[in-house]
């Protein structure tokens, strides 16, 4: 089932998502990549088959702090999930509402500070140093309430990933194999092999 | 209203049912104590075998099924209790088995000092998940012929022989509503054992389980601290801090902790932790604890994930 994850440390928000697309019992693709770069310094992973149509109204309807940084300030993500939430809430009173899940991680690069946020289907924000979606966050998240730690340097945060996605491989009975994992700090977006 | 009228009123058709039920009820209980095993032990066969009073329809076990499952229907009449948190551990210094004790009832929170784990014997410990009455009753029932296999044949009995007659029993009832999730743990002559048995009938040898509603949560804390080799504070500890993580969030489980160890000796009661003051103030002044409270934002006091360029 479709499981992501996400954790601040010092100084960075490593996000990550798995990269299956299943439709009914099948896996149809295993290369998903289920988290995008909105902005330099905003990560976003959705979940729920609708994502990526979401993620095209998004893109439609682009904010000015999303779609042009360089002639604005810089880009704050308490700014841009809270943007986010209101395009999935208008969505939500819609005939067709998305039912997607998100966590948006971002750099504030004003305050030196990585933000998390974690959205849910009916657009309820909240900010918070870790979070899970999907059958995973029932491990995971007691998992972090033991292990996390906000100051960890970034060696530190992938461990606690790792151990997040070895306990959800473990116990889980359909988890995915794979997940893509990405980091965003003050040098920006980047990839993480694990 | 109209359902209202009709609880009340004594020609419709569920009080007709009532009173035809009340009739028949009435005949098969009607016994003189005096039947019972004065007129040479067939006084009792007066008027047939005694019997479960049952509901009046053609297939008891369906009705009350229809009745009782509440992950088909949440809207039914009879709720038995579900939420919990079990777990049970083996390793190097035997076994250690640790629940919570909140007992809930749909959203109602029942009671907050429940015992969830069943002394068997005094090597026998068995842990309560489900039916609160089911796994009562057949645990006592379960130590009372471990007791009888001790007369028998002059040894006690190991904790896999315990197991399945356990899961023999339950299996008999299947279909009928039981509704139980219970570890039997214990020290026999092959060491530590721990054995998961459910109403299902399964029945699984391991070295470590968890069951109930908040079984999850306590997996993602007792599966990245358990090692075999672990000392016996350090196991103490693992269970508590596991149950802790299932109270904290898991709405149906809480309140308060029961640790227990069992060793070669038998098992011993270690101690009753309150989920809130472990969240606040940690555990108290125990082998093992780490000083401090559990709860994160306890653990993480003052720590900060802003990464200001250090000023020159």
């Amino acid at each position: 089932m479709e499981t992501s994850f996400a954790l601040i440390g010092k100084g960075y928000v490593i996000v990550a998502a798995d990269t299956t697309s299943a439709r009914s019992i099948v896996k149809m693709k295993n290369d998903e990549d289920k988290i995008k770069t909105v902005s330099p310094h905003l990560l976003m992973s959705y979940s729920g088959e609708p994502g990526s149509y979401f993620l095209r109204r998004i893109y439609r309807t682009k904010p000015p702090t999303l779609s042009n940084p360089q002639h604005l300030p810089p880009s704050d993500p308490h700014a841009a999930a809270s943007w986010i939430r209101r395009s999935l809430a208008e969505s939500l009173r819609s005939r067709s509402p998305y039912s997607v899940n998100l966590l948006v991680g971002g750099y504030d690069t004003a305050a030196h500070e990585p933000k998390l946020y974690w959205i849910d289907y009916l657009g309820t924000v909240s900010e918070v140093p870790f979070a899970a979606h999907g059958y995973g966050s029932y491990f995971v998240l007691s998992l972090l309430d033991r292990y996390h730690d906000p100051e960890a340097p970034l060696e530190e945060g992938i461990a606690t990933l790792k151990r997040c996605i070895q306990e959800v491989s473990k116990r889980l009975i359909v988890s995915p194999e794979r997940y893509k994992v990405k980091v965003v700090d003050k040098d920006g977006v980047r990839d993480v092999e694990i | 209203m109209n359902t209202f009228v009709n609880k009340f009123s004594t020609h419709s058709a569920v009080s007709q049912l009532k009173r035809a039920q009340k009739l028949v009820a009435a005949d098969e209980d009607e016994y003189s104590d005096a039947a019972w095993g004065s007129q040479g032990g067939f006084g009792n066969m007066i008027k047939g075998i005694p019997n479960f009073t049952v509901p009046a329809v053609p297939d008891p076990a369906a009705f009350l099924r229809l009745h009782t499952d509440d992950h088909a229907d949440p809207s039914c009449k009879i709720k038995i209790q579900h939420g919990t948190t079990t777990l049970a551990f083996r390793f190097q210094g035997g076994v250690i088995v640790a629940v919570d004790s909140r007992a809930t009832a749909g959203s109602y929170i029942a009671s907050g000092t429940v015992k969830k784990v069943i002394e068997i014997n005094p090597y026998l410990l068995g842990t309560m998940a489900g039916g609160a009455a089911d796994c009562q009753f057949w645990e006592t029932y379960l130590g009372m012929h471990c007791r009888l296999h001790e007369l028998r044949n002059r040894e006690r009995i190991s904790v896999s022989a315990a197991s399945k007659y356990l899961s023999n029993l339950v299996y008999s009832y299947k279909g009928m509503g039981l509704s139980m999730g219970t570890m039997i743990c214990g020290w026999d002559k092959t060491g530590p054992a721990v054995f998961y048995v459910d109403s299902d009938g399964t029945r699984l040898k391991g070295d470590l389980f968890s069951v109930g509603s908040g079984s999850t949560f306590a997996y993602g804390v007792l599966d990245q601290g358990y090692r075999w080799d672990l000392t016996d504070e350090e196991a103490q500890e693992l269970g508590r801090r596991s149950i802790f993580a299932a109270g904290h969030r898991d709405a149906f489980s809480g309140n308060t902790c029961n640790l227990y160890h069992v060793k070669e000796d038998g098992w011993k009661f270690i101690g009753n932790y309150d989920v809130s003051t472990m969240y606040y103030e940690g555990p108290g002044d125990v082998p093992g604890a780490p000083g401090g409270g559990y709860g994160y934002g306890i653990r993480t006091e003052g720590r900060s994930a802003a990464d200001p360029p250090a000023s020159s």
